[in-house]
């Protein structure tokens, strides 16, 4: 017999072992990604989503709260029913809809659960809650979805949905997953991180049919969800209430702000909508639906219309004037209407009457003083230079540039440069009379209303101003608001200039605006009108109340009501007065202005 | 009794030890492989697979204790009838086996379900043992040849009717016991090339490269040996057949059934289907394979006891292993069944009589080739084949026909002495 061949037995015997533990080596140890692959198996990572912080004013009323709703959901497999017709009676569907959706259950897996009935409300909910132990296979997931009780402020509040790619993508933290909703406007945007919380993580196992089979390694692994922080916002809810009563069926702006601390007490824009329709289910139809509307109501106008100021800015070139000297409180100029038209008033006007009736020859010559002082022979570099230097004290109002609010997309409005007019007309081919319509808040000039109700408190504070803003506290503390909402900015103009303008402003509605006159309560207020290439005129009215010691500033923009003095200044003065009364006596005003006839 | 303490003495404890070892490894992990951290059962219970194991390996004792006390003669002289009495069994269990996926295979008596296919590989050892065991029997002449031939391609016929291709496979492997009785050499070169080929053919996508590859090998050979025309004319022949055989080989695949079609194509492409044919082999080693170098511990194993892994308890039970101990568990079995392999080579060679040397060398060779095949599968490193693990799966069938045959052959050694006394 061959000796050999036990030997070479034992070999191959041996051979084999090597081959099977170098193969299981290479799977084993050499490659991890079977470990991962494992872990995509059988290991589920079920994010706890925390609960969004509330919203509530500035005198604790609710205005965002979590409104928990129900779905019904269906084990296929566990499900059973006797009597069908009761079953239909006691959660209200019809027999098709229980059919139809049982199947396409089924169809979708016998053992996950399935939605049976969708979005079952509270009421329904405690109804259907006691019968559902007779039913196996049926057990209720409670979600939450945003709403608003008073359906106000819809575009300050903003919404919440889905996350898109771009973001997702922005968020380089990875905090977000595909599906995940996040404050997308307003508010609910701006302040999204504090809102939101913290997700928390649970790992559970599954098995190949995804049932349950436990937390992973009994939790060590997970996170609880931490709640998100409650806001409280600036606004005062009656009073936002009330302006958006007023401007219904108009289009145009309200902005109301506490002069001493930038606190923005109301901010309406209209037309608008309720903001629960941009909640749960309903939200890409109905945002599809907003979003096609012609009257625009998702465009937050109190941040991004921009108009030019009109005569409100003569308020702005008479401080300019008088801090730099050029002007002082004696100052006179004819009204020369072959300069610009004007109505009719005495002539020549100083400052002060120059204010209160709005002379637009007056600051047709007082503007050319600014920009023209002969610091360079050639006219045009004398305009060049004297723009650019007006330009610099004028944005210190907080105009020209977006003023920072806690609001996204708010729009800086224009305060033109002699760049601009370079690239118009050419460098060296313009001078002041090129330019002279900006004397009037005309011209190259936009502003938004949120920047005109800045320029009221500017006014009303004599010469600073807090950036305006909407949140109060954060967690019911103020001291958690950003920095930048509590520093004061000064405008670079002596306070003292302010009194004879704030004087002036007082008057000027006893000519301009008689309907803004609130008894026993001293308003100070400018008329303006802005120009609408489009159609009718923009009607304009800022003010402030009581002018000895302003509580609130105002700006208001009725869009296509003509002059200001009628629209404009009759809704700012049933706010002002609403706001410091708390009630309005007034009522024909107040029905004049919602019956809203102005022409 | 001088004779029992002989015998008693002559058992060899160091394989018996390692059947034990495996027996209750393999008890542990088919414990892990249907364990429900939420229906938390003992081991114990009879109403999972862990306990019915438990009555498996208790009669499996039995079994033992019958076989260490009947006579050592008994299974010589019942040899030849043990093979007709399974040749039968296989012969009816066509017709009155219970059908199980497809397969006639096994017998139902009462509440126990019992596969004759596992039986007759002992017996056919038997069989093939007791004939090699005449004096004259020389296989390196044809007519032996058949006839061990034939004794194996009895019950492989009938077994492929059932039919059950794993099982009958495993006739194969007694090939490595007519190794070493002497079958002559050169089938086993033939083989090897022929089954070199097949991979080739099958794995290589294009066949071109094939006869490229063939072309070469060829034309070196012809000029490296002494210059001939019929040298030449014979190499030609060759590539002739060999290329001939790489074609026809994709339309004999094309002709087999579609499940074992897709499982030789899963073989050479992993990725192929994941989801759907490629799912066991796929899963089984994301089992294996997230074990990493000492696994995830015992009963922490995700893969196999949340059903990823289908048949994680019988064929597929070593991916339980691989997962809850990692590589350090595999060296431990894949070295247990290495020693128990080398153990009965040495035992088999050291049988004073051809009957115990050729039955010790047909357990060799089965255990052998289960052991190969079942773990290679598990790995992709062979087409799924429904064959168990020894004494390691779950299955009464599986553990008493190992234990039989594995048993038999401990008693023969025992019983080496007497051989030798009555050869005398």
């Amino acid at each position: 017999m061959n000796d050999q061949r036990p030997l070479t037995i034992i070999v191959v015997v041996v051979l084999v072992g090597l081959v099977l533990l170098t193969k299981l080596f290479l799977i084993q140890v050499a490659d991890d990604s079977f470990l991962k692959r494992a872990e995509r198996n059988a290991i589920q990572r079920v994010v706890d989503h925390p609960y969004r912080g509330l919203v509530y004013d500035r005198t604790g009323k609710i205005m965002v709260y979590n409104n928990p709703i129900f779905d019904l959901m269906i084990i296929p497999k566990e499900f059973q029913v006797r009597d069908t017709a009761r079953f239909c009676e006691i959660f209200r569907v019809s027999k098709e809809h229980l059919i139809e959706t049982y199947t396409a259950a089924r169809k979708y897996s016998s053992v996950k659960p399935s939605t049976l009935i969708k979005q079952i409300s509270t009421t329904d909910f405690a109804r259907i809650q006691d019968y559902l132990i007779d039913y196996p296979g049926l057990f209720v997931m409670s979600r939450s979805v945003r709403s608003y009780p008073q359906a106000s402020s819809a575009n300050t509040l903003g919404y919440i949905g889905e996350i898109s790619g771009n973001q997702l993508g922005r968020d380089t933290v990875k905090y977000y997953r595909q599906g995940d909703y996040v404050g997308l406007s307003g508010m609910e945007g701006f302040y999204e991180k504090e809102l939101r919380g913290v997700k928390g993580v649970k790992y559970k196992m599954v098995n190949v049919r995804g049932v349950d089979k436990g937390p992973f390694k009994n939790g060590e692994y997970d996170t609880a969800s931490v709640a998100g922080k409650n806001v409280t916002s600036s606004i005062d809810l009656l009073l936002q209430q009330y302006g958006e009563m007023l401007m219904a069926g108009k289009r145009g702006s309200v902005v109301a702000i506490e002069p001493k601390t930038g606190e923005i007490l109301s901010m309406i824009s209209a037309p608008s909508y309720d903001p629960n329709v941009l909640t749960g289910a309903q939200f890409s139809t109905n945002y599809m639906l907003l979003n096609k509307d012609d009257t625009r109501p998702l465009f937050n106008r109190p941040i991004m219309a921009m108009y030019p100021p009109g005569s409100i800015f003569k308020i702005v070139q008479s401080l300019v004037g008088l801090q730099s000297g050029i002007l002082n409180v004696n100052t006179t100029f004819a009204c020369n209407r072959s300069l610009v038209a004007c109505h009719n008033h005495p002539s020549p006007v100083d400052l002060f009457g120059a204010i209160r009736n709005s002379c637009n020859p007056y600051y047709h010559q007082a503007f050319r003083a600014i920009i023209n002082r002969e610091v360079s022979s050639n006219t045009f570099k004398d305009t060049e230079i004297g723009l650019n230097e007006w330009r610099e004290s004028v944005m210190k109002f907080g105009l020209g540039s977006p003023l920072g609010l806690d609001m996204f997309n708010e729009k800086g409005g224009s305060i033109p440069s002699s760049k601009l007019y370079d690239r118009v007309y050419g460098a060296g081919r313009w001078k002041y009379s090129t330019i002279y319509s900006l004397s009037i808040g005309q011209g190259e000039m936009l502003v938004t209303p949120l920047q005109m109700a800045n320029l009221a408190a500017v006014f009303a504070n004599k010469g600073y101003y807090y950036t305006p803003h909407l949140i109060k506290a954060i967690d019911g503390n103020t001291d958690n608001i950003p920095e930048e909402f509590r520093t004061k900015h000064e405008v670079g103009v002596d306070a003292h200039h302010f009194d004879m303008v704030q004087d002036a402003m007082a008057q000027a509605i006893y000519g301009t605006a008689a309907r803004a006159v609130i008894k026993d309560i001293e308003i100070a207020g400018k008329t303006g009108t802005a120009q609408n290439p489009q159609g009718e005129d923009h009607s304009v009215f800022i003010a402030f109340a009581p002018k000895s010691d302003p509580k609130i500033a105002i700006a208001v923009y009725v869009e296509n009501a003509g002059w200001g003095g009628r629209a404009a200044a009759s809704i700012a003065s049933l706010m002002i007065e609403k706001y410091l009364r708390g009630e309005v006596t007034r009522l024909e005003l107040e029905e004049y202005v919602r019956v809203g006839k102005f022409m | 009794m001088r004779q029992d303490d002989l015998y008693i003495n002559k058992i060899d404890w160091i394989t018996i030890g390692i059947y034990a070892s495996l027996v209750i490894i393999g008890w542990f992990n088919i414990y892990a492989a249907v364990y429900d951290e939420q229906a938390a059962k003992s081991i114990f219970d009879f109403s999972i697979n862990s306990g019915k194991q438990l009555v498996w390996i208790g009669t499996a004792l039995l079994l033992i204790t019958v076989i260490m006390v009947a006579d050592y003669r008994l299974f010589e002289n019942l040899s030849i009838i043990l093979y007709g009495v399974f040749v039968i069994f296989l012969l009816i269990t066509p017709f009155f086996g219970k059908e199980i996926n497809g397969q006639r295979a096994w017998f139902e008596i009462g509440a126990f379900r019992l596969q004759p296919a596992e039986f007759a590989k002992f017996a056919t050892a038997l069989a093939l043992a007791k004939f090699m065991e005449r004096p004259s029997f020389d296989l390196s002449q044809v007519k032996y040849q058949l006839q061990a031939l034939a004794i194996i391609m009895i019950p492989v016929s009938l077994i492929m009717l059932q039919p059950d291709t794993g099982t009958a496979m495993v006739y194969s492997a007694f090939f490595v016991m007519l190794y070493r009785e002497g079958m002559p050499q050169r089938y086993y070169v033939l083989g090897l090339t022929f089954i070199t080929i097949s991979l080739l053919a099958l794995g290589i996508e294009n066949n071109l490269y094939l006869v490229i590859g063939v072309a070469v090998v060829l034309g070196v050979l012809n000029f490296m040996g002494k210059k001939s025309l019929r040298r030449s004319l014979s190499l030609l022949a060759i590539g002739a057949v060999v290329i001939g055989y790489s074609y026809s080989l994709d339309f004999v695949v094309s002709k087999l059934p579609t499940h074992q079609q897709n499982r030789i194509m899963v073989l050479f492409n992993p990725d192929l289907d994941p989801l759907g044919v490629g799912w066991n082999v796929t899963q089984s080693k994301i089992a294996i394979g997230s074990g990493g170098f000492w696994g995830k511990g015992y009963l922490e194993g995700t893969q196999t006891k949340f059903d990823f892994v289908p048949e994680q308890h019988t064929d597929f039970i070593f991916c339980t292993l691989g997962e809850e101990f990692g590589w350090v568990g595999s060296i431990v079995v894949v070295f247990l069944f290495c020693s128990l392999l080398i153990r009965l080579i040495i035992l088999a060679e050291r049988q004073k009589n051809r009957f115990s040397r050729v039955y010790g060398y047909c357990v060799i060779s089965l255990l052998l080739f289960h052991f190969l095949i079942n773990i290679a599968m598990t790995i992709g490193l062979f087409p799924v084949v429904g064959i168990p693990l020894p004494f390691f799966s779950y299955g009464g069938s599986s553990l008493w026909s190992f234990t039989i045959l594995l048993f038999i052959f401990i008693k023969l050694d025992s019983h080496r002495i007497q051989f030798l006394g009555r050869m005398n």
